[in-house]
């Protein structure tokens, strides 16, 4: 492989990844938005689950390529925004089973407590049920965040920007080193995004480390 | 999404989709073909890695790991570089719709085995089973659900990215959708398009199907209750 390639695009690189953090990452971010009350919905409302469950894998059947083209043509035009709403789509159908699991394995006398010291539902669902829900909808998070990434640069070979660009730009003139650039920088962002997301849940659950502790 | 549609019924309706090798019988065939071949790959090589690991509880870290490498690779770059390295054909679709079916059925199988109740192994092993019968006989069985579920969300997502092997020049429903792009043929591409979805859509019949023929009655009504 030719690497001479790369110190000239150093630039080039390092603007394709911060534009693929954008376009994978906010879409992660609308999804749990509209994933969080959709699960809510779903757990308090069980006959709502399977048509939402439903909708929301049919989603992720369509093919992104198909997606992204509908979306630039149609609606958003060539901006990011074709490659955010699909990618947002998709992550609902690996957001909202596990919003709804989280919910579901609250056992039922930490329920039953929290509304015998007086907490009415929307209290309840604030500061205890999904407080404890917490690691099962980080973990939905974390596969959301890193097929997101990967998914994204599918965005890029549509021109809407991205690390994708560079496979597109690699393949059309012939440049092995820019395609492998692109592969190693969308690994690493999809790493380091994971492991970023590992220490959110340790800060936002304070007690499962305490309660390790306790019993070794 | 009404022209859409219109686009879609007016494509659909055009004789010249419904013979020859670029009709749509051809290019669903090839694009089963793939799913197929990419599945069938996926589960020889990840489902005994899964009850390997599941069943010993040894490898488990390793083998998320892998998962998690596999989920992270980006499926366009990685099929421009290995055509780049290996010329057009069959098999660098192949590779990358091969990697992206792993992560699903190796966590799924891993983890269906390893939570097996406790009870049911302990149980398994009393009656005299051998380690190997205990998960063929007791383990596989009761894992069977999230086992399924799992080949599900793979074959799925094979269906959905099988697209991708026309953009290497090969075909499958994708040839409607890159064809479609670089014509400004929008019709073509909403006919691919409806017809992967269909395709997912008849995938996952299937495995309501296969649930019903491969999970034993006994999981199935503990599940329900």
């Amino acid at each position: 492989m030719e690497w001479q390639w790369l110190p000239g695009h150093l630039d080039d690189l390092a603007a394709a990844t911060v534009q693929h953090l954008q376009l994978s990452l906010l879409p992660v971010l609308l999804g749990l938005i509209i994933s969080l009350p959709l699960g809510i919905v779903s757990v308090r409302w069980r006959w709502t689950y399977p048509p939402i469950f439903g909708v929301a894998n049919l989603l992720y059947a369509v093919p992104s390529i198909a997606l992204f083209v509908f979306m630039s043509q149609y609606v958003t035009g060539l901006s990011v925004a074709s490659a955010i709403i699909p990618l947002a789509l998709f992550t609902l159908s690996v957001l909202v089973p596990n919003v709804v699991d989280g919910l579901k394995q609250v056992p039922d006398p930490v329920r039953q407590a929290a509304t015998a010291v007086g907490f009415g539902t929307l209290r309840r669902l604030m500061q205890v049920e999904l407080p404890i829900a917490v690691p099962v909808i980080v973990a939905g998070v974390r596969v959301a965040t890193v097929a997101s990434i990967s998914l994204g640069s599918v965005a890029g070979i549509m021109g809407l920007g991205g690390l994708g660009q560079l496979f597109q730009d690699g393949q059309q003139r012939d440049i092995p080193s820019e395609v492998f650039a692109g592969i190693v920088l969308t690994i690493v962002l999809a790493f380091v995004c994971d492991l970023i997301l590992v220490v959110v849940q340790r800060a936002l659950t304070p007690w499962t480390r305490a309660r390790k502790g306790a019993a070794a | 999404m009404s022209t859409f549609l219109q686009f879609f019924l007016h494509w659909l309706t055009s004789p010249a989709q419904w013979s020859g090798p670029d009709g749509v019988p051809a290019r669903v065939g090839e694009h089963l073909y793939y799913t197929l071949l990419a599945l069938a790959v996926a589960i020889v090589l990840a489902l005994p890695v899964g009850l390997y690991t599941g069943h010993t509880g040894r490898g488990g870290f390793l083998a998320a790991s892998i998962a998690n490498f596999a989920r992270a690779l980006p499926t366009i770059g990685l099929l421009v570089i290995i055509v780049q390295g290996l010329g057009i054909g069959l098999l660098p679709p192949l590779i990358v719709l091969v990697a992206l079916a792993i992560p699903p059925v190796l966590i799924n199988t891993y983890e269906g085995i390893r939570n097996v109740d406790a009870e049911l192994k302990d149980a398994a092993r009393g009656v005299g089973m051998t380690g190997t019968e205990v998960l063929f006989r007791v383990e596989l069985p009761a894992a069977m659900p999230l086992i399924l579920l799992g080949l599900r969300t793979a074959a799925i997502q094979i269906v959905a990215t099988a697209t991708v092997a026309a953009y290497v020049g090969l075909g499958g429903l994708g040839r409607f959708i890159f064809d479609g792009l670089s014509r400004q043929d929008y019709q073509a591409l909403a006919g691919g398009t409806v017809f992967a979805v269909l395709l997912a859509l008849a995938v996952s019949l299937v495995f309501m199907l296969l649930r019903r023929l491969l999970v034993p009655r006994g999981v199935r009504l503990q599940e329900k209750a």
